[in-house]
């Protein structure tokens, strides 16, 4: 099977899906010239001006008149450059894209993808750095998914697309250049379904996106110590697979959830309170949480390091609940 | 220039229309008073020759889109009042099976896409089916109806700067009243016509008498043909004035009442049906008939909202996503 | 003790504030929204009406106006009205005030209170219904307070005020009504300290906002069963006071979260992992939410009815929890 990078898979998924449907069209700043990161290039070549559009900077109206060309039949994926200025749209995804399916008793349909990149890496600072994913889980309507390796990324791109329903895509660009296999022959991830990365019976790590190479990582140095867990990648933080990762808590008993966002009211939250009054009773120890600390993200590289969970801070919280 | 020759059914049929509206909005009020309605209510009445002179040279296969205030453009658009008037009363049988309510009336049937209430909200929506209707080339145009309140929102800078830079066949209507929400026109901005923002972006833009149905229709003909050719949007300002407050329950206290009056002698409904008298089209007679028979259809519209079922509990989690 | 109407003793705070600091203005709304009371307004008008501004209709305007005055030195309390229309001044919110104190190494103050009702409403539909108090405690450098009773909106609001951090301050037109006392020589309420509205032996009942009378009364109908609910009011989510409620939960060993934000990565879900991490041990069985469900708010009455944490829904979830 054939390797991709993370940017690449999205890319192709992109491409795969513009030519089999013609209804697809790509909306964002600068996406004809390939992007900030050259997530789009090539596209406009292949497809014309005229179904990859360059759009001024107004993320508000861009997405509101994506959402609008959504229900009047075109199947629009909006890119908006970081998730930190969605923001500027949040207005229009939350009370239209959200909501115009359940308002209309279901008469419109809003076909919309979004792409936002998201996530520490570079050292940005706060406004380039954020992590958002749980305001838009928490909003009944949208479907939010968070692909952590280029197969994932890809399949579940195209279930995006194909997707009737606003489904926000959220990449971190830390992940970009992450290589992976990846099938040619155009395999879709349904949304909705975590998955389990590796088996073990003494704790159960939920790892989502840019956490996930890291929780991989303190498992292996966890083997070492003797120690078994199994790591589950969520995939899509809206809706949430629970059944796969209570059927996991149920083996293991101990539940660490561990992402890149702030802590507080983040999706971690979500996981825990789900899991927890599904099988509270097979809880050994408490559940713990990893994630980033309630500040902006700062700015200097050192502070920045420190900011993010890395594997130690996971090996600990294991053996910490372990012993507990 | 010779003036082209009305064809005066036409005219009976747009006047019937207005009555239709007018009828419908007092209906919904005194449903209201009676608490037969509840939640939030935005009557159009006074505005009725805005709705029927725009929808009048629309296909449909146009995209029409509202704001909060929008009952009579769906009714002008075409919508079928008894489901309406079930939606806004909140019952199962309504356009929106009783989950959108008065200010996010849906009726794609009749080609009116949406409400909303986000003041602007809707202006980007145009947008997006007007990008769709020039993709697929069938000379469908979208509509916006909004009020001079939304010329202070955002989302109508960029959408006046958007649709002129890609020429979208996007027809922009503004309904000033000369009030947003409470606040007169001029205690909100500086510019007195919305008209002059769209000639900022090189869109071209008139400012007519909105409650002159003749000449709103004939703004919206032009305006029509030329979005149709693909010469891209227009912006057609119509002065008018909302007879009620801004929303039901409203007293409104921010009006003088001299100007209410003012308004009244404005009539809509009463300056048309004054134009067909003159041309001894219709008498008091025909008129009151017209009246009645839209009071009727209406009494009939609010017998079927109110004989309706409300929806199940079970329905609540439904249409959440398809 | 004297008693006050919800909305007197809000009037009441805001008439003593505008008095006590000349860098307070009050941008848009009244405050009381649409309330029949909302005249009272007229008077501050009258003595302030220079302090008092109204904006046209941009909330992202206005609410990034009032941020950059609050840097400046000034301390404006912005009325958002209807709690969905934050979402129109998010990147003021969340990006620009949330963060400067912080991204500026502590150079910048930003001394704002946001203020809007949230919640359901009687036929607000979808789009008038919003409780954002969820997304915004995802947002760190914010601050977020929830009155639920004439006493606590009083000294919630002068606390509010009176700090150097932008702060949301979350109201809900259900409760202009309500009653209850208001001490002459009151004090302002420090965040970061819930209140026991009700002590009890069988059930930690924690809930915010509105909710809080509502779990009142429930506890009450409870109380005829023999079931002994504790109500606590976090009154503040950041700072929220975790120490109030695990020594509550000390005592109890079962907990309902009864809130209106939407389940999904709602307040009750972080109250609850919170609970989850720390107070684990002191738990006999698993922590219930009693949460607005995940849909968009229907605007039928009966559908609306149906989908908030009414009081039946927290009896059932309390019962549950003692069985």
């Amino acid at each position: 099977m054939p390797e991709q990078t993370f940017l690449d898979a999205i890319r192709s998924a992109l491409a795969e899906e513009m030519r089999r449907d013609s209804s697809v069209y790509v909306f964002g700043e600068d996406v004809a010239l390939g992007g900030p990161f050259g997530v789009t290039q090539g596209l406009a070549g292949e497809f014309g001006a005229n179904r990859t559009v360059n759009t001024p900077i107004s993320e508000g109206t861009v997405m509101g008149l994506a959402i609008g060309a959504a229900t009047a039949g075109l199947r629009p994926v909006v890119e908006i450059m970081f998730i930190d200025f969605i923001t500027l749209a949040i207005d229009q995804l939350v009370n239209h894209a959200a909501k115009l399916h359940y308002m209309s008793g279901g008469q419109l349909k809003v076909p919309l993808t979004v792409r936002v990149q998201c996530g520490i890496s570079g050292t940005m600072g706060a406004h380039h750095s954020q992590s958002l994913e749980a305001w838009l889980a928490h909003v009944p309507g949208l479907k939010v998914v968070m692909p952590a390796n280029p197969a994932d990324a890809k399949g579940l791109l195209k279930a995006a697309i194909r997707d009737d329903n606003p489904v926000v895509f959220i990449e971190h660009r830390g992940l970009y250049r992450s290589k992976g296999q990846v099938s040619d022959d155009q395999q879709i991830v349904e949304i909705g379904r975590a998955k389990l990365l590796r088996s073990g019976d003494q704790a159960t790590i939920v790892a989502l996106s840019s956490m996930v190479d890291p929780a991989l990582a303190a498992a292996d140095d966890l083997a070492a110590q003797g120690v078994s867990v199994e790591v589950i990648d969520p995939r899509t933080v809206s809706p949430l697979d629970i059944e796969t990762i209570a059927d996991s808590v149920k083996k293991t008993s101990r539940l660490l959830v561990v992402h890149e966002a702030v802590e507080q009211g983040g999706i971690g939250a979500e996981i825990i309170a789900r899991v927890q009054q599904e099988i509270f009773y097979y809880l050994d120890s408490p559940i713990a949480r990893i994630a980033a600390p309630f500040a902006p993200v700062p700015a200097s590289p050192t502070l920045e390091r420190q900011f993010l969970p890395g594997k130690e801070r996971i090996s600990d919280a294991v053996h910490k609940m372990i012993r507990a | 220039m010779a003036k082209k020759k009305e064809n005066l059914k036409e005219l009976t049929a747009l006047l019937r229309r207005m009555w239709l509206i007018r009828a419908f909005e007092e209906k919904v009020s005194a449903l209201y008073a009676e608490r037969q309605i509840v939640g939030l209510l935005h009557l159009g009445i006074g505005q009725e020759a805005v709705a029927v002179g725009a929808c009048s040279q629309l296909r449909a296969d146009d995209y029409v889109y509202g704001g909060h205030r929008s009952h009579g453009h769906a009714i002008a658009k075409g919508a079928d009042i008894n489901r309406l008037m079930a939606e806004i009363a909140g019952r199962a049988s309504g356009y929106c099976s009783g989950k959108g309510g008065s200010m996010h009336i849906v009726a794609t049937e009749a080609g009116f896409i949406t409400a909303t209430g986000v003041v602007g909200g809707t202006i980007p929506l145009a947008l997006g089916a007007a990008f769709a209707a020039k993709e697929r080339k069938k000379r469908q145009v979208a509509v916006v109806f909004f009020g001079d309140g939304a010329g202070q929102a955002g989302p109508f800078h960029e959408s006046l700067n958007i649709a002129s830079l890609w020429r979208l066949p996007v027809i922009f209507i503004c309904e000033n009243n000369g009030y947003a929400e409470f606040t007169p026109l001029s205690a909100h901005t500086k510019v007195a016509r919305l008209a002059q923002h769209a000639k900022t972006y090189a869109i071209p833009a008139s400012t007519v008498d909105g409650n002159d149905l003749l000449a709103v229709r004939d703004a919206m003909q032009k305006a029509v043909a030329k979005c149709r050719a693909g010469k891209g949007p227009i912006f057609v300002e119509c002065l008018t004035h909302r007879m009620r407050g801004h929303y039901e329950g409203d007293p409104a206290k921010y009006r003088e009442l001299s100007q209410l009056a003012q308004w009244k002698a404005k009539d809509p409904i009463a300056r048309l049906a004054r134009a067909l008298k003159n041309k001894k089209v219709m008498n008091d007679k025909g008129f009151a008939t017209i009246e009645r028979e839209a009071r009727e259809l209406v009494d009939k519209a609010a017998e079927y909202a109110l004989a309706s079922p409300w929806p199940d509990p079970d329905a609540v989690d439904t249409q959440v996503t398809s | 003790m004297r008693e006050l109407a919800y909305y007197e003793a809000k009037f009441e705070a805001l008439e003593e504030i505008m008095a006590a600091d000349q860098r307070v203005h009050l941008i848009n709304g009244t405050f009381l929204s649409l309330s029949p009371h909302r005249h009272v307004f007229q008077t501050l008008k009258s003595k302030y009406g220079e302090r008092m501004i109204s904006p046209p209709i941009s909330e992202l305007g206005f609410c990034g106006l009032a941020t950059g005055a609050a840097m400046a030195g000034l301390r404006p309390i912005v009325d958002l009205s209807t709690g969905s229309f934050i979402f129109e001044a998010w990147p003021q919110v969340a990006n620009e005030a949330a963060n400067a104190y912080s991204m500026s190494g502590g150079q910048t103050r930003v001394p704002v209170v946001f203020h809007l009702f949230h919640g359901l409403r009687g036929g607000g539909a979808a789009q008038h219904s919003g409780s954002p108090q969820a997304m915004l405690w995802n947002c760190p450098g914010l601050e977020i307070a929830l009155p639920s009773s004439p006493r606590d909106v009083k000294g919630l609001l002068k606390t509010a005020v009176a700090t150097d951090n932008p702060t949301i301050f979350v109201d809900h037109t259900r409760l202009l009504d309500t009653r209850g006392e208001v001490p002459e020589d009151d004090k302002a309420i420090p965040f970061g300290v819930a209140d026991v509205k009700r002590k009890g032996g069988d059930v930690t009942l924690i809930a915010t906002s509105y909710t809080v009378q509502v779990g009142l009364q429930a506890a009450a109908q409870l109380a005829k069963e023999s079931i002994d609910v504790e109500v606590i009011d976090p009154r503040t989510l950041v700072p929220f006071d975790l120490a109030a409620i695990l020594t509550s939960i000390e005592k109890t060993h079962r907990v309902v979260i009864a809130d209106e934000t939407h389940q999904s990565c709602g307040v009750a879900a972080e109250i609850a992992a919170r609970i989850a991490e720390t107070g684990f041990d002191k738990l006999k069985t698993r922590i219930r939410r009693v949460s607005t469900l995940d849909v968009p708010v229907p605007y039928s009455p009966p559908l609306e009815a149906h989908i908030g944490p009414s009081e039946a829904r927290i009896m059932d979830a309390v019962r549950a929890a003692v069985a």
